[in-house]
């Protein structure tokens, strides 16, 4: 089973925070991208998405063309996700994109030490922020080319 | 080595010797002199005893007019080897008989003369009466070599001289040794431990003392000086902790602040920023001109705290990241900081003098140069002929930097209150900006150990001076202890 085209796949946002939600839709929205966007309220809820489990169980394992990951979210913060997501071999070639308020330089240093692909620093300005976002989604949803290699076992139970 | 440098046991041994040797010097200088008189005394007393001997024996044969007999006494003085004349005259003073007989009688007085000897450089000679019972029968005389007698005495002199003089220094030199053992041994003692405590910081080793006289007396005030120095050094060492400690604790505690204001206090800014954005196209048709005005400036004020809050994060970074010193290029760090501030005036004119290098943390240093040049270029923006002036002055152990412009100034009453954090001279609708860039400039002068200030006349222009000390200085703490500006300046 050949995974589909990036253009078909999933991009993943998991982002606590309903307003930033809102937002990043709508800017995501205005590309028209045929992908389908899930949101989860957490990281925890992130993990289980990805690996069809908890409210998650049961459904066909994803292939996200992109996971946009907030740092700061309760249970399993943005870091904590991109390290499991980098352990696991399943998950470990997925594109992370760490989206976050932060630019604190220890932020920078352990994102990039854990592997994440991108570090975006959500801006203020609402015209910045639409921009950012707009690229983002063109440039991992349409331009990147996802690893061909990708391992995709069977659906866990 | 000068004397003066050399140990105090050398120079004391070196005293006392000298001492001693002079003083060895002058008594044997004095028995030398006492010996040499007492010397010629006896010899003229020999010499006269001897012809008083010889005189006596004399008497016959110049009573009987013997010539043979006077020649055969005078020659048994053979035996005497000092004598190298001697010469008998009859009562008409006639030479009546000589020794040696060989001798020409041209080579001894032609007459006798008065009856005493004569000491001469290396002889002595003289006449003796020749006399039996009170009647005179003639004169003799004789000449004595004195010089042998001399170089005997000499010689003999000078061995015991030699052996007295050596037994004298082996003498003095071993008194100096114990007096420099005495003298110098405590002060030695005393300056180890000195040595000890500079060279290992160990404040706990005590001196020995050995007497109680002035060196007792030093060494109880040496010991008393070191516990107070322990004491002081304990205090210090543990208010060194203490402080520390705090550091730390509230530098955690403003990280913690500052992350959670990085992340918190930007979200619902954006939201401000977006919402009131999507309001506005969501109501496009409906809104008037004043609503939106009102959404603007809803928008520019959530914007313009997103700065803010972006200008103090970078603030308390510059207070919070560790220095990292290495020597910089000063003119080529300049150059580049004008050149990517791509100031495109074409009237402005500027004029950078040669600078020092510095030791210094290069990103930092750059930042100061950059804030200080950009405020001079927006505040001679508005001269027809802007000029920027970049120099150095040497003012005794600091470098002092400047940077002067044309433009429009300040009022020097309000000098100090310009390197405050958000301290602005101007609204935002002549000059932009929040305020920050010299509140930053400051404080990283004076982390780097330098100060920052700054002369102005309103239409004149503006010079902003920061000094850099000369020697590199030690390295910061990461934990840099000025505070932030008071709440009353930020929220000017």
């Amino acid at each position: 089973m050949t995974p589909p085209p990036s253009n078909l796949r999933p991009i993943l946002l998991a982002e606590d925070n309903p307003n930033d939600v809102e937002l990043t839709l709508s800017a995501l929205h205005s590309l028209n991208l045929a992908n389908e966007i899930v949101v989860t309220k957490d990281g925890r809820d992130a993990l289980d998405w990805l690996h069809s489990q908890g409210d998650y169980a049961g459904r066909p394992r994803p292939h996200p063309a992109v996971l946009l990951i907030d740092l700061k979210m309760p249970r399993i913060d943005g870091l904590e996700v991109l390290r499991q997501v980098r352990a696991d071999p399943s998950t470990r070639t997925m594109a992370v994109v760490l989206l976050t308020s932060s630019r604190e330089e220890s932020d920078l240093v352990k994102g990039y030490a854990l592997g994440a692909n991108a570090y975006v620093v959500k801006p203020v300005a609402f015209e910045q922020f639409i921009a950012a976002v707009n690229q983002l989604g063109v440039f991992w949803a349409l331009l990147n080319e996802p690893p061909p290699s990708q391992p995709l076992p069977p659906a866990a139970p | 080595m000068k004397f003066r440098d050399r140990p105090l046991r050398l120079k004391l041994g070196i005293a006392l010797m000298s001492i001693s040797v002079v003083m060895i010097l002058l008594i044997c200088g004095a028995f030398f002199v006492h010996d040499y008189v007492l010397l010629g005394r006896n010899t003229v007393r020999r010499v006269a005893t001897l012809g008083q001997l010889v005189a006596r024996n004399c008497t016959d044969a110049l009573a009987f007019q013997d010539p043979d007999a006077a020649r055969e006494l005078l020659g048994a003085l053979a035996g005497e080897p000092h004598i190298v004349e001697a010469a008998l005259y009859d009562q008409s003073g006639r030479l009546f008989a000589k020794f040696p007989a060989a001798l020409a009688d041209a080579a001894f007085p032609s007459h006798p003369a008065a009856a005493t000897f004569q000491v001469g450089a290396s002889e002595i000679e003289g006449f003796q009466p020749v006399v039996q019972k009170g009647r005179p029968l003639g004169s003799l005389y004789l000449r004595f070599d004195r010089s042998a007698i001399f170089r005997q005495w000499f010689a003999d002199s000078a061995g015991i001289a030699l052996l007295v003089m050596l037994g004298a220094l082996g003498v003095a030199l071993a008194c100096s040794r114990a007096v420099q053992n005495r003298i110098c041994g405590p002060i030695a003692t005393l300056a180890d431990t000195a040595r000890q405590v500079a060279e290992r910081n160990d404040y706990s080793v005590r001196a020995v003392k050995t007497s109680n006289d002035e060196f007792g007396l030093l060494t109880d005030t040496f010991n008393q000086m070191l516990t107070q120095i322990e004491r002081l050094n304990a205090d210090l060492e543990r208010r060194v902790r203490e402080r520390t400690a705090q550091l730390e604790t509230a530098n955690r505690e403003l990280e913690a602040f500052s992350y959670s204001v990085s992340h918190d206090l930007r979200a619902p800014l954006r939201h401000v920023d977006g919402f009131s954005a999507m309001l506005r196209k969501h109501a496009e048709t409906t809104l008037d001109e004043k609503g939106k005005r009102l959404l603007n400036t809803i928008s520019d004020s959530a914007k313009r705290m997103g700065q803010l809050i972006d200008d103090l994060l970078a603030f308390s970074r510059i207070s919070r990241s560790q220095l990292s010193h290495s020597d910089v290029d000063h003119d080529a760090l300049v150059a580049a900081v004008i050149r990517e501030g791509r100031h495109d005036n074409p009237a402005l004119e500027w004029s950078v003098a040669p600078l020092s290098p510095v030791r210094a943390d290069p990103a930092m240093l750059r930042q100061v140069w950059s804030n200080l040049i950009a405020n001079a270029v927006k505040y001679s923006g508005k001269n027809p002929r802007p000029r920027i002036t970049i120099g150095e002055r040497d003012e005794g152990g600091e470098r002092v930097f400047f940077v002067r412009d044309n433009g429009v100034g300040f009022d020097m009453a309000y000098a100090d209150k310009l390197f405050g954090v958000f301290q602005r001279l101007h609204g935002p609708s002549e000059f932009e900006g929040t305020g920050i860039g010299l509140a930053n400039v400051r404080r990283i002068v004076t982390r780097h150990g330098g100060r920052t200030w700054a002369e102005g006349k309103v239409g004149e222009g503006a010079a902003f001076y920061f000094s850099l000390p000369k020697a590199t200085p030690t390295p910061s703490s990461s934990y840099d202890t000025a505070p932030l500006q008071p709440a009353a300046n930020i929220a000017g």
